[in-house]
Formats: structure tokens, sequence, C-alpha cells
């Protein structure tokens, strides 16, 4: 039971809304499955703690570092208990299990960081051995094989206070997966050769599941890693050292790699939603005055007796948008995020239209016409756009007077502006002016702002200079605030 | 709430035997939920992408327990009326114009008499959470794709989903007098209010592995051979890590292998697979992307 609370206090402080409730609820699960069956315990804690598929990533991670599978991962059934040492590792039971023939290897007991030693496999023979296991997708063997890479290869170090991704990285770059893959692809090859060879197809499939034959085993060393980390360091030391923030949460403008993959994926469904939400809101926002007549028509089911007045629906008036974004380095991914979701919610504006700029200043909504995907198009952006003036630094005085001149005739009493950039403008002159004359126009001028409001201002940043003239200026920092302030605008 | 009765499921495994025996193959997530939502007398928010056997697994459920199946299909504008219970007004205006007539004849009731008449179980009509609630029989209440209702809509089925009772004002509470198994399903098209989700066990269906989309062409596709169980199986995980805008579901497999068994094919190859292509993907763009990363045939 404090083991569970342990892990629901971490879920919080991963950003997960757990409530009471549900971990109450996940206590009571907890006494229906048998505490041995791992996998059930996951799924029991899974459906009453997450309550949405985005959180999966944070749950998994936190749960694989809390009930780690401790001694053997039930190799073939007779593996030693780790015991108390952890240092003790039953690496040679795989024959056993594996009965790959490769006999005479019974465990020595090897201590963690003695990868060198040489009383295990050779690299060649675990270059071997992984071989055979992905050969034939056999999962014990293939814990066996990463629990040995593991050991010779990662090089762990008691006490350090790291996430083991840097752990994972030497392993696998030892084993040099890509060059397994292609192995297995010319093994395949080399046993259909007997017949015509493989077709395309057929390649293409077999290459996939090679593929998902690796991944498996990429998971497997990962756990297997996390296990020794868990053992020698406690499990809420190492959930704090991998702990992840949700999609919603991470930080746009230093996004890692990964975190902008998983940016993208959920940014179509977020679109979507938004979108639907908005349609509803449209319709369904507030009821107009009676309809007289529908109503008369509808009561003659009812012998004339008005029983269900009907309304008549109000069309509000739909604005216009005008975005200006940035798209030099430092906030380009921001500018990107904010036009795909403007975009994906353009059916609530009567018409969208895009600018960027570094120094200089492009229209990009024809970009968007016709394309059904918004990510093709903000692709498009960042290779056809002209948007480069003198040097290719942000230079937003230019690039604003340079909209007034050619554009801003067209801003009118409709239209909402919205400036998107963190406003840092390598010294140039701010031409503040422009964004004055914008608010007199337009209906509303907004600035959204990447950066955190404690560094507003500081060092090149002119953001001050241009929000007097806004009507509101915005932190922008993370999905779920851009998801709030576009929700806003329609 | 009303006693939980006995369990329906002895154990987990009981629940994944039984679901393979009515034709359907749970993985260990969904095997675990079902099972617990028995034994916590929880309701089940169910969530995937389209087509993965969200509907499918209520309905086998229903067929394992024996029991009824009741289905509440959510859409926009659904309320009260359409979910819970409606007055019959119809029934009731004709009650009083009786009352009216016979009056001018003789004595008729009284309006007391008359409001107690036809604020009566008599003049109501039950829809499907009412029904659900006041089943004397075991039943499985089905509320399909509830993320389309309103949020405000959403609120109806609280009460329901944590008490199992219905308030009606003018009869009184009505409680169930079994516990019905409820599932609900979702496309996430909106997120849900929490207050239903805190409500609910989660489960989130996905894409199924290789080994059990196999077992799941094989075993609902009659006639199929091993080998093109195997490779449509196959195929489909390929489609679905190239990036599509709407990739091929559980029901589009099906589908497909369905297609292939009809036309009589024996194995797949690139033209056959280009040619059938349009079952399985339904964008145009899709299809050319597909035939031209996986079939290279263009």
């Amino acid at each position: 039971m404090d083991l569970l609370s342990d892990f629901v206090t971490e879920l919080r402080k991963a950003g997960l809304p757990v409530s009471l409730t549900e971990h109450l609820d996940a206590a009571e699960a907890m006494h229906h499955v048998p505490l041995e069956d791992r996998e059930g315990l996951k799924y029991a804690l899974a459906g009453t703690l997450v309550k949405s598929s985005s959180h999966w990533r944070a749950f998994e991670t936190a749960f694989e570092v809390f009930f780690a599978v401790r001694g053997g991962h039930g190799v073939g059934g007779e593996l030693g208990e780790d015991g108390d040492e952890s240092e003790e590792d039953g690496s040679g039971d795989k024959d056993g299990a594996a009965g790959t023939g490769e006999g005479g290897q019974r465990g020595k007991g090897r201590s963690w960081n003695g990868a060198g030693g040489g009383e295990g496999m050779t690299p060649e023979e675990l270059a071997e051995l992984l071989f055979k296991s992905l050969m034939s997708a056999d999962p014990a063997l293939m814990n066996v094989v990463a629990r040995n890479a593991v050991d010779r290869y990662a090089g762990m170090e008691p006490g350090r206070p790291v996430g083991g991704t840097y752990y994972l990285y030497r392993t696998l770059r030892n084993l040099d997966l890509d060059a397994v893959l292609q192995k297995l692809l010319g093994q395949a090859r080399g046993a259909a050769a007997g017949g015509d060879g493989l077709t395309d197809l057929e390649e293409r499939l077999a290459a996939d599941e090679y593929k998902a034959r690796i991944e498996k085993f990429r998971r497997a060393v990962e756990t297997e890693i996390r296990r020794r980390l868990v053992e020698d360091r406690g499990a809420e030391a190492l959930a704090r050292s991998v702990r992840k923030p949700l999609p919603e949460d991470i930080d746009v403008m230093h996004a890692t790699r990964e975190e902008l993959a998983v940016l993208h994926r959920v940014l179509q469904p977020l679109s979507r939603k938004m979108a639907v939400r908005l349609a509803r809101k449209r319709r369904h926002g507030r009821k107009g005055p009676l309809d007289f007549r529908a109503t008369m028509r509808r009561s003659l089911s009812t012998g004339g007796v008005p029983i269900e007045p009907r309304y008549r629906h109000p069309r509000p008036a739909k604005p216009e948008i005008f975005i200006i974004a940035d798209i030099s380095g430092s906030v380009a991914s921001f500018a990107r995020f904010t036009l795909h979701l403007v975009y994906a919610i353009s059916s609530q504006f009567s018409k969208v239209r895009a600018f960027v700029f570094i120094d200089g200043i492009d229209e990009v909504t024809r970009f968007f016409e016709g394309v059904i995907d918004p990510a093709e198009a903000v692709a498009r952006i960042n290779t056809e756009a002209d948007v480069i003036w003198v040097d290719g630094h942000s230079d937003y005085g230019h690039a604003l007077s340079e909209f007034h001149r050619r554009w801003g005739d067209e801003v009118s009493s409709r239209s909402s502006v919205l400036l998107l950039g963190d406003a840092r403008n390598n010294y140039h002159a701010s031409q503040s002016w422009v964004v004055e004359d914008l608010q007199n126009r337009a209906r509303r001028v907004y600035w959204l702002n990447p950066e955190p409001r404690d560094y507003w201002g500081s060092g090149d940043s002119i953001v001050g200079e241009y929000a007097v003239h806004c009507d509101d200026v915005v932190e922008c920092r993370t999905l779920r605030q851009l998801e709030h302030f576009v929700g806003n605008l329609a | 709430m009303p006693d939980a009765g006995p369990p329906r499921f002895e154990s987990l495994n009981a629940v994944r035997s039984g679901l393979a025996d009515v034709g359907y193959l749970a993985d260990d997530s969904i095997s675990g939920v079902v099972y617990l939502a028995d034994r916590l007398s929880k309701p089940v928010l169910v969530e995937g992408p389209a087509g993965t056997g969200k509907t499918q697994l209520a309905k086998s459920v229903a067929d394992l327990t024996g029991a009824r199946l009741i289905r509440l299909q959510c859409y926009e504008g659904l309320d009260e009326s359409k979910a819970l219970y409606e007055w019959n007004y119809r029934k009731q205006l004709l009650r009083i114009q009786a009352g009216e007539h016979g009056q001018q004849e003789q004595d008729g009731p009284s309006w007391k008499e008359l409001e107690e008449d036809i604020f009566s179980e008599d003049f109501l009509l039950a829809r499907p959470l009412l029904e659900a609630i006041r089943a004397t029989d075991p039943v499985v209440l089905l509320v399909d794709e509830v993320d389309r209702v309103e949020l405000e809509t959403e609120a109806l089925l609280l009460e329901i989903l944590s008490e199992y009772q219905v308030s009606i004002p003018e009869l009184g509470t009505v409680k169930a007098t079994q516990l019905p198994m409820v599932f609900l399903t979702s496309n996430n098209t909106r997120e849900l209010s929490e207050a239903l989700k805190r409500r609910c066990l989660y489960l989130h269906v996905d894409y199924p592995e290789l080994d059990r989309e196999r077992e799941i062409v094989r075993s609902r596709v009659p006639g199929i051979s091993e080998e093109l169980a195997d490779q449509v199986a196959r195929i489909v995980r390929s489609l679905r890590t190239l990036e599509l805008r709407k990739a091929p579901s559980v029901s589009e497999t099906l589908d497909w292998a369905r297609t292939l068994v009809i036309l009589g094919v024996d194995t797949i190859d690139a033209a056959g697979a280009k040619d059938t292509l349009h079952i399985l993907l339904k964008y145009q763009a899709d299809i050319e992307r597909a035939a031209k990363e996986l079939l290279s045939v263009s």
C-alpha cells in the first residue's frame, strides 16, 4: 500500500491528475489481482489511475521504475534469485532456457562494471546469440541477450544520478543493430534464394518484421538497465531522473527532437478536438429569440398546445485573422505549431491570412489553400517562403513596417491580428508605431510570446515596447497554453 | 448503491477464455479491465481509434454473460428525454381531455387525482438508461460514442454511473435492482469531463499486435488459410507504420481478408494487393502513398 501511495505521488509529480477516488479505486483493484501477476497489476493500475491515452507514456515509465522486475525475468523459470548483492547476475541460464547449444557459459556472477571481464561471452558469441534471438523472436532468449549486453557494454557505475539514457545508447551502439538488421535481411533473402528470391513486397514485410523485433529487443535492454538502476538507487530517486513532462506541458521552445515528435503526434488529435468543440460552441452557444412560426408548426402534433418552443439560432460574425509569425531559428517550432492549430480551426474564421518573417516578410496564405493537412503547408513554408532581407537575423522593425506598407490597408475593423515571436530584435529599431496603427485599424491585436514571462524585456527582448499597443500579450510556452488561447479566439 | 451480487467472472483467465469463446480475442489489458469492472462494479470507458472493436467488446461481454444488451447511441443534441425518460405528453393530454369530457356529463376525477394519474408509470416512456436501471434480468448497458454529446449532457450520466440510480422529480428515485455492466465508448474527438472519467475505469484499445491481429483474422474470417492470415496481418502492420491520414482499422482488415477469400486469393502479391487496397484505405492520397512505399508499383 505504501508503494502504491509513493507511486501515486510520483504520477502526480509527473503532472497526471490523479484524484483521491482514483487512488482508492486503485487500492481496491489491487486486492482483486494477484500481486505476482505483474502485467495484470499494470493494467489494473492503468485502468484506475490513467484516464487519457496521452498520459500512458508517463505512467508506463513510472510503473517500470516502481514495479520493476526484481530478480530473474522468469527465464525458463529456473534463474537464481539475484540476492541482496544485486551484482550477482544469472546470465548463465540461457542455455537451459533457450537451448541454443551455447553450452559451457554458466553464469559466473559478474559485477556490473566488470564489463571487460573475459569470463562471459565474447563479443562474437554475443552478437551471434543476438542474431539468433531476433531470428527466432524468442522473448526469453532476447532477455538473456539484453542482460548480457548490458553487462558487457553499458559500463554502469553505481550511484550516478542518471536516467539511463546514456547506458542505453552505449549498449546499443556496441551491438550495432543496423548491421544486425542488414544481416537478418540478408539471411531472409538467402533463404528465399532457392525460389525466385524475395519480391519487393516480401522484402518490405520482412524488414518491418525485423524492425519490430529489434524494437522489442531495445525495450528489453531498456528494462534491464532500469531494473539495475532501481536496485542501485531506489525507485524514487530514479523516477525523478526519468520523469518526462506530459505532451501538453512540453516547453515548445526548448523541446528536444524526441519531444517535438511527441508534440507532432498529439497536435493532430488536439486540433481535431478543438475544431469539433468550437463548431459545437458556435451552434449551441446561445439561444436566439423565439421562432414563433416554427413553434406553432411544432404545436400541431400536440393539438395546438405549444409544448416545445423553438428558437432562432443566432449566427455570430466570424472574425478575420491575420497571423504574423517570426520563423527564425529560436521560435520556429512555436510558429509552426500555432499556424497548424489556427488553420486546423480555420472554419471558425471567415478568413485566415498568414505572414511569416525573419527580417523580410512574405505572405504564405497560398500554401494553405487547397491543402487538407495543415502540416504539409507548414512544411512548405520552411522551404519556400521568402523571408530573408539582409542577413537572416530577426528584425521585427523592418518586417513590421514592410507588412504595414504592403498589406496594412487590408486590416479592417473585422480583423484580429496575432503577432507571434519572442521580440528579440537583435537591437534593431522596434518600429512600434506599426503595432499602434494596427491596433487602431483592427478589432484586436494579440502578441503571443513563447518565452517565459520572467525573461521578457531582458537582453534584446523588446516585447514591452510592443505590448503597450496590444490588447493582450500572452505567454504561450506549452501546447496547453496555446490551445487555451486559440480556443478563446474563436 | 445496490448489492453487487455474485461476481460474474471467476478469474482473469476466465474472462479471457470466455471472451475468446464468443469470438472476441482480448489482450491482457482488455480482459484485465473487464474483470476489474465486474469486481469493482464500475463502468468502463473504452477509448481508441475507430474500428478497433470497442463496441464489439460490449456486445461480446453481453454474449458471454448471457445478458441483454441495451444500447444508447449518443449524438449531438441528445437530451434527457432521449436518454433517460420522457413523459408521454400526448397520452397525458388525451387523459386530461378525456377527464374534461367526463366532467360535463357527471363528476370526473378531481385535479388532484388527475395529477397523480398522469405522472404515474403508465405515462412514463423509459429510454435506454432508465430501462437498464429498471431491468430485472441481467443487462449490459452500452453508451456508444459518448464523446458526441455536449459537455452538459454528460452530466446526465453521472448519477447512473456512480450510484446506479435515476431521480425522477415526480416519482422519486429509481434504484437498480441489479447492477448492469456499463461500457462507454469514445472516439476521442473531444476531452471528456474529469467527473465522468473519475467514475470509470479507463481502457485504451489500440490497434492489435501482429499475433493478435492474425488470430482475429483467423477466427473471424471463415475459410482463410493460415499463410494468408499471416500475410494480411503483416501487410496491415506495415501499412500502419506509414504516415497515413487514416490507418487501416481491424474491421477494415477483416473486410480485406474476407474480400481476398471471396476472390480466391491464396497468396498476396504486389499487384493483387494494389487492386484491393481501396478496402483497407479510404483516402486516395493514402492509397497512392501505400502503393508507392509498400508495393513499389505505380
